[in-house]
This record gives C-alpha cells, structure tokens and sequence, in this order.
C-alpha cells in the first residue's frame, strides 16, 4: 500500500521567486534529469497534487494565495519550501514587504536551501518528502489523530 | 447473439489492459521526447494514490455523476463486446460523456465550466463521424449488431477506407491527444487549469481515469471491426494506429475548438459520407 509514493504529483507555486529556482524546478522535469521516472508530474492543479512546491519568500500579495492553494491540497499532503527565500526569506529576509520564509504561513516538512536550489537537491527534497508523505497517510487511517495531524494550522 | 462471456470479460480485463495501453502511451512519450519515462505500470500506482486520498467534494450531486460516467461507459463497452446493436452501443456511450459534462457544471468552477462547455463541443465534433462508422458498417455487414458485423468475412477496411480514416481522426478526440485535447488532458499537459476535470480529487478523479481505460478500449474494440476478417490483421492495426496518435500527440500543438469542430465535420463529411455514398452507387443499395 504505497501507491503514495510511487506517483506523487507536485504543483509549483512561485511566491515572490526571482524565477531562479522556477526554473531550477522545471529543470527537474526536462530530458536531463526527468522527474517522471519516479512517476512525479507537475499538475498544476492543487485538487490533483500531493506535494507543494514553493519557491521565493512570502511577501503581503501572496499570502492569502498561498494559503488557499495549501487549503485546497486533499490529505494526505506535504510542503517543501525550495530555495533559500522560500527557507527563511534569504537576502530579502528585511525587506519591508517581506514576511518570511513559507513556514511563517503553511507548515513547512522539507527545506531545500540553495540559491538557486540545484535540481539534484530539489529532487533530494521531494524523496524526503515522500516519506513524510508515507508517514502522514498511516496517521490518516487512525482514527482522532487523523485530520488534526495534517491539518493546515498556521504558524 | 447476446454473449454475456465476451461482456463480462470485458468488465473484468477492461480496466488492465486499458491501464498497460496508458503506461505503455506514457513510456513511449517518453522516449519520444528523450526522456526515460516512468514505469509501464504508472497509471495504476496513480489510480491507487488517488484512492489513498481524501475526497474533496464541492457538491456531492459530483460524485453520482461520476459514477454514472464510470457505469454509462462500462455499460457501453460490455453491450459492444456482448456483440450487441452497434447504435444502442453509440447512445449510452454519448450519455456517459453528458454524464461527465454535467459533473464538470456541477461543481461552479469556472475552470471546469469552460471544461465542460469545450467536452460538449468535442462531443458535437466527433459524434457525426462516429454514427456514420456504424452506418458504413450496417452496409458491408447489413447489420448493426457488433456480432454479424465481426462476423462478416467482407473486409470492412476494403469497403470504409474514408470512414477508417474519419475515425482515426475522432480517436484523437478521444485519447484527449493534441492537436485536440481541450477540454482536459492527459499526462502532464494542462490545459484550464485541468479542464473539466479540475475539480474532482482523489476517488472521484480515479474513477474518471478507470473509465476513460474502458473508453480506450472499447474504441479500439471499433478499430479492430474493421479488420476482423483476419485477427493478425486487426491486432497489426491496432498497434499501428495507437502509435500514430502517440506521435500526432507528440508533433501538434493544442488548436482552438473552432479548428476542432470545422475539421471534424468537415472530415466526416468529406471521407465519411463520400465514402458512404460511393459505396451506396457502386452497390447498387446495399450489400448482401
């Protein structure tokens, strides 16, 4: 029973990216080092992802967006902020319209740090993800612990 | 003249080979684009995610109509393979899709309400050709039961070259391939967000996908009447005919529904009734 991990379908959200690690991203799904092998697609669609990929820091336009996207993600669902904006704001951590990295918003389970965040670590992160993903489902089956545990309670 | 054998093994081999056909379409993609690909398997590891997942619903009138998607193609499908009337055959299969439309209007999204306006206009261009397939058949064979028609040692494909050729043209409707995938889409292409599909998670989406296999196959179970005079023939063609829409996926760009609708009507009406009236002159009425 770990269909979950053998076609985990990714939606790309670009907060307030320089386009560096948006591109790095795409990469991942080129010829080179194509992503589909392990059945990963980027859909595009949060209804049909299992994983959100953030890339850039969370500035006041995109807050609310990010929000609703991660509410709209059916359970079970996991987070990875890529690049280091999106990990803690990085060069723009003072700006005054930035508030962050991805986890002052949504609950944040893998960090890929990097600027830009190379594909290889970028698909790094995802596995590790996959894992995550594995275990919040087995808590999902369990009765009570259920929904709270992945629930999308802000920071 | 009913087989309720061929019908049931339909229900039950349907789903596994119409899924190995979609693993095999996403590897041989793959390979088109210079890339790996995914296992063959994929598309049942992606249909039992999506039965891991929650069922975000956002009115439950969805979920029956997904259903009565799911079960309107299955009915279709078995009536084909039971060699029942080719028309009765037509019918439930249009109403399937009318199914799959009216879930996409259900769910107010205007994502899935363009969707769903785009598949009833798909539904508009292909439904001609298609009717004029079981037409031309009813005059080889002289009969529109998918049982006299397999039947028959006439080869079909001599008769209906302009008809074949139309319904490989519909195919591509169909498959959802480009040049003619609007109103959703498959592998990773996206197209309104996810057409008229976009609202419909987990379950619900594994549902589509489980009937879209049994979709893939019975059309290839109309591709194969037309060679069914000899079966290495029709197997041979099968192959070859997938493939062309594999790789028609791969060369076309996405086109407007307007080139959609003109192209379908205007190739069924150019092979598809020329092909008809020609047969009809050169016959003298119909055949035996």
């Amino acid at each position: 029973m770990t269909y979950l991990t053998r076609s985990p379908w990714i939606l790309h959200y670009d907060a307030s990216s320089c386009n560096g690690c948006d591109i790095e991203v795409l990469a991942c799904l080129t010829p080179l080092y194509d992503v589909e092998r392990f059945g990963i697609l980027n859909t595009g669609n949060p209804k049909h992802s299992d994983i959100f990929v953030v890339t850039g820091g969370v500035n006041e336009q995109n807050r609310e967006v990010i929000k609703n996207i991660y509410e709209q993600i059916p359970d079970p669902k996991v987070v990875v902020a890529v690049g280091i904006c999106a990990t803690s704001g990085g060069v723009f951590r003072e700006c005054y319209n930035i508030m962050g990295g991805i986890d002052r918003i949504i609950p944040v389970d893998v960090y890929v740090p990097g600027c830009a965040a190379r594909p290889e670590s970028i698909i790094d992160g995802i596995v590790k993800a996959l894992g995550i993903l594995e275990e919040k489902r087995a808590r999902m089956r369990q009765p009570d612990t259920g929904k709270k545990a992945t629930g999308g309670e802000t920071v | 003249m009913i087989s309720l054998w061929t019908a049931l093994l339909f229900i039950i081999l349907a789903p596994f080979i119409g899924g190995l056909v979609s693993g095999i379409d996403r590897k041989v993609t793959a390979r088109m684009q210079g890339r790996v690909g995914p296992p063959i398997l994929q598309p049942f590891y992606d249909v039992g995610k999506l039965f891991e997942k929650e069922n975000l619903v956002v009115t439950t009138t969805q979920n029956f109509y997904v259903l009565s998607y799911l079960v309107f193609i299955i009915v279709s499908g078995a009536l084909f393979f039971a060699g029942g009337d080719m028309l009765l055959v037509i019918f439930a299969f249009t109403l399937a899709h009318i199914f799959l439309v009216l879930g996409g209007y259900a769910s107010y999204s205007p994502y899935s309400f363009i969707g769903a306006e785009r598949e009833l206009i798909q539904i508009i261009a292909y439904e001609p050709m298609i009717i004029l397939t079981a037409v031309g058949m009813y005059m080889v064979a002289g009969s529109f039961f998918v049982s006299d028609i397999a039947a028959s040692s006439l080869p079909l494909i001599m008769y209906l070259p302009g008809v074949f050729i139309g319904f490989l043209m519909v195919l591509t409707i169909k498959l959802r391939k480009s040049p003619f995938d609007l109103s959703t889409s498959h592998h990773a292409h996206q197209e309104l967000v996810k057409g008229v599909t976009t609202e419909f998670t987990g379950p619900s989406l594994a549902k589509i996908e489980i009937a879209h296999w049994y979709e893939n196959v019975f059309l290839l179970g109309v591709i194969f009447l037309f060679f069914a005079f000899s079966i290495p023939l029709a197997l041979a063609a099968l192959v070859i005919a997938y493939l062309l829409e594999i790789l028609i996926d791969n060369t076309f760009s996405r086109v407007k529904w307007q080139f959609t609708l003109r192209s379908a009507w205007i190739i069924a009406g150019m092979l598809g009734l020329v092909n008809l009236a020609v047969l009809y002159y050169l016959a003298g009425g119909l055949l035996p």
